[in-house]
């Protein structure tokens, strides 16, 4: 099949490539990506109008929970697929905290059938690092490796204990294996961020330096062990100095910030809403402005929506006993977009180089994220010129559990294309 | 201005002329525990469910007491909060409640913003009867009700609240509601037990370690019930060593001014916080703001159900 993408802005980072151009594809490769006058339609091409659009390498969201196996009534890989094609996301990683958890070559061949089968989005599974999630033991990363993970994680919880967290590096490093992990000391117990508004609202508050004595504890592992080390939703401005020094001291680390947490704080959760309770929790307006200064610099490597759904009946309890997590998918572009490029004037290229072309680096996927001849024909059209609000009953997530309801946004993804097939369309 | 609200959920959004109406409605609803028939049919016909989530015996029967002499129809209901996590949903639970058309409901439980959750989403009146560490608006209501008495106006008056401060409610609620009626909180208690930028609370709030330096300088301590459960292992190592730094024992009391007084929430752990001469001697006001907790819980459930300000005839 081929297909003509005329009349839109070319974005592609990896090419440094920008401006009016138009884009070929054909058997579900990008034939040819150039700026200028678009060429005649050849008779056997569809030819797609992308009219005051941009065109992108399509998004990878390198965090997101698909629930499946085992709380299907929260979200299943269907119907994540289909949220993620219509956030625009054309790869998605899933984490391995479902029920029972993968830490198993059987359920990583499960992932990746279920996933083929929906025919969505790529869905790219991840490994936990250890049997059970349990903090114990190595699960057979070899094994899952070789089945297809992208990625090693226990995330849902930290290790803790360092010594495996040390060993689990070491030895993934021999595949050149990505570690991602969730920042926690688990010992410090709360249901937002400890400050003043926790000291307000009389909820129990996680301390900050929660998050940043792991993240610390991972830099050093990583600087010792020489592995990869993904440090996943970072929080705190505390967290982006030493991913920053980090990276200054040629340690590998990465990192990724949620659309959640560079564009709220915990001054949000004064109506007790469960909707605004997730894992690291918003932190300070001080905070979230040393994110996006990460974001604007190159600290941050990536966009990552940490996709958590929960039902309904999960989320509508009491503040403390409510899960953690929102979903993110469909507002990843929108809420990344109105808080960087409008607000911080961050410009479109690094936007698209935070939300495709480093998260394809990180993961190694070398035909992606990319609309240079040759890589897979992964593109996100979408634009950006009206102001709308946005409306979860839309979502084709199975979940709600969204904090930005209502929400005046810019930037609406037109088509997401996946292998070279219209996989979304608004 | 008259009463408008339906629930009462906190002391923090109320406003300084809601406060008074308050204090003045139980100053009026004070001289009935005087009379030999302690009853008045404010409540008649109304159904009030005393809902507690947390084991409480002093509020949960001030409370009852409350509503029995407003002529109110009673309902107890004590629910192991564990319980309700494990089948039916709170929500379920108390929409179960409404059903019945009550028409109010005094709620205690341990997690904060289960009144404010509840309010948005059910009919009957609320009252806030404690919510996790957040806020027990009538508690700081009889607290400053008595403070009132002793006296008069509290503009300028100087209190000091002492103990854990971090888990405590009672705290809050008298942070909020004292300094809207113009006087300053001084909060005392170990550094592990006060909780994080405390101080933005407002202009007149200031943090102490030192109470017996604090106890020159108040005009009144509420002295909080410390209690040293799992959790609070790490946070002080011992009870003596507490006693011996945020403890009010008789020599302590003795190096400060004789207009402090000094109370207390309830229950009192004698020879803790507290010695047990300091809490029956002169200066403790302890039994007081239990007499006058009854007066503040009919003046707020009478005002929450649609009651107007009554006359003191």
């Amino acid at each position: 099949m081929k297909t003509l993408i005329i009349n839109g802005t070319i974005v592609d980072p990896s090419q440094k490539l920008e401006g009016k151009g138009y884009l070929r594809i054909e058997d579900g490769k990008i034939k040819e990506c150039a700026l200028g006058e678009a060429p005649k339609a050849l008779n056997d091409e569809k030819v797609i109008d992308a009219k005051g659009a941009y065109v992108t390498p399509g998004f990878i969201d390198l965090h997101v929970h698909l629930r499946e196996p085992g709380q299907e009534s929260k979200e299943t890989i269907e119907s994540g697929s289909n949220a993620a094609v219509a956030g625009g996301f054309s790869t998605i990683v899933c984490m391995p905290n479902t029920i029972p958890p993968i830490d198993h070559v059987s359920l990583v061949k499960f992932i990746l059938l279920e996933g083929k089968r929906v025919g969505k989005a790529n869905v790219l599974p991840t490994g936990t690092i250890s049997k059970g999630r349990a903090g114990e033991e190595l699960s057979e990363i070899g094994e899952m490796y070789k089945a297809g993970i992208v990625a090693i994680t226990d995330d849902g919880s930290p290790v803790m204990n360092s010594f495996l967290m040390s060993r689990a590096s070491e030895y993934a490093k021999m595949f050149d294996l990505l570690v991602m992990d969730h920042c926690e000391d688990i010992n410090f117990k709360g249901s937002m961020n400890e400050g003043f508004y926790s000291t307000k609202l009389g909820l129990r508050g996680t301390p900050s330096i929660s998050e940043e004595i792991m993240l610390m504890r991972d830099i050093l592992v990583a600087g010792y062990t020489g592995g990869r080390i993904h440090l996943q939703h970072v929080s705190t401005g505390l967290g982006i100095y030493m991913v920053r020094d980090a990276k200054s001291r040629g340690v590998k680390v990465t990192c990724e910030v949620t659309p959640h947490h560079m564009s709220l704080t915990d001054a949000d959760l004064e109506t007790y809403d469960t909707n605004f309770k997730m894992s690291p929790p918003l932190r300070t307006e001080k905070d979230r402005q040393k994110l996006i200064e990460g974001l604007m610099d190159g600290t941050v490597d990536c966009i990552a929506t940490d996709h958590a759904p929960h039902t309904y009946t999960n989320k509508d309890v009491e503040f403390d006993n409510a899960p953690n997590g929102i979903i993110g998918m469909e507002t990843a572009l929108p809420v990344s977009y109105t808080t960087l490029v409008k607000e911080n004037k961050m410009p479109v290229m690094r936007l698209v180089e935070l939300m495709s072309t480093n998260p394809a680096k990180i993961l190694r996927l070398k035909a992606k994220g990319s609309l240079k001849a040759g890589s897979d024909a992964d593109v996100t059209v979408w634009s950006a010129d009206t102001e709308y609000k946005i409306d979860t009953a839309a979502f084709k997530s199975k979940a709600r559990n969204c904090p930005f309801q209502g929400k005046s946004v810019y930037g609406k993804v037109n088509l997401t294309i996946v292998g070279g097939e219209v996989k979304y369309e608004a | 201005m008259p009463w408008t609200k339906k629930d009462l959920l906190g002391l923090e959004k109320l406003t300084a002329e809601e406060i008074t109406i308050i204090l003045d409605t139980a100053k009026a609803f004070s001289q009935i525990a005087t009379r030999s028939i302690k009853k008045v049919p404010a409540l008649q016909g109304k159904t009030v469910v005393n809902l507690f989530f947390e084991p409480s015996t002093r509020t949960r029967v001030s409370f009852e007491v409350a509503e029995k002499r407003l002529s109110a129809d009673i309902v107890n209901v004590n629910i192991a909060a564990s319980s309700v996590t494990k089948g039916e949903t709170l929500l379920d639970t108390v929409k179960n409640l409404c059903a019945y058309r009550i028409d109010a409901i005094v709620v205690r439980h341990s997690c904060a913003g289960v009144p404010h959750y509840l309010a948005e989403n059910i009919e009957p009146s609320i009252v806030n009867a404690g919510d996790g560490m957040h806020e027990h608006p009538t508690q700081a209501l009889l607290d400053i009700y008595t403070l009132r008495e002793k006296f008069g106006d509290l503009k300028g008056l100087k209190v000091a609240i002492v103990g854990d401060i971090s888990h405590s409610r009672v705290a809050r609620s008298n942070i909020w509601g004292l300094q809207k009626l113009g006087a300053k909180v001084t909060v005392v208690g170990p550094s592990t037990l006060m909780p994080r930028e405390i101080e933005k609370m407002g202009e007149g709030v200031e943090v102490s370690y030192d109470l017996p330096a604090t106890l020159k300088k108040v005009d009144a301590v509420n002295m909080l019930r410390i209690q040293r459960e799992r959790e609070q292992q790490v946070q002080f190592p011992s009870l003596r060593e507490y006693a011996r730094y945020f403890g009010l024992s008789t020599k302590l009391i003795d190096q400060t001014p004789e207009s402090l007084i000094v109370m207390h929430p309830g229950p009192i752990n004698r020879g803790v916080e507290l010695s047990g001469t300091v809490a029956d001697g002169p200066r403790s006001v302890i039994l007081q703001q239990v007499t006058n907790g009854l007066a503040v819980r009919m003046a707020v459930l009478f005002l929450v159900t649609g009651g107007t300000k009554i006359s003191e005839e």
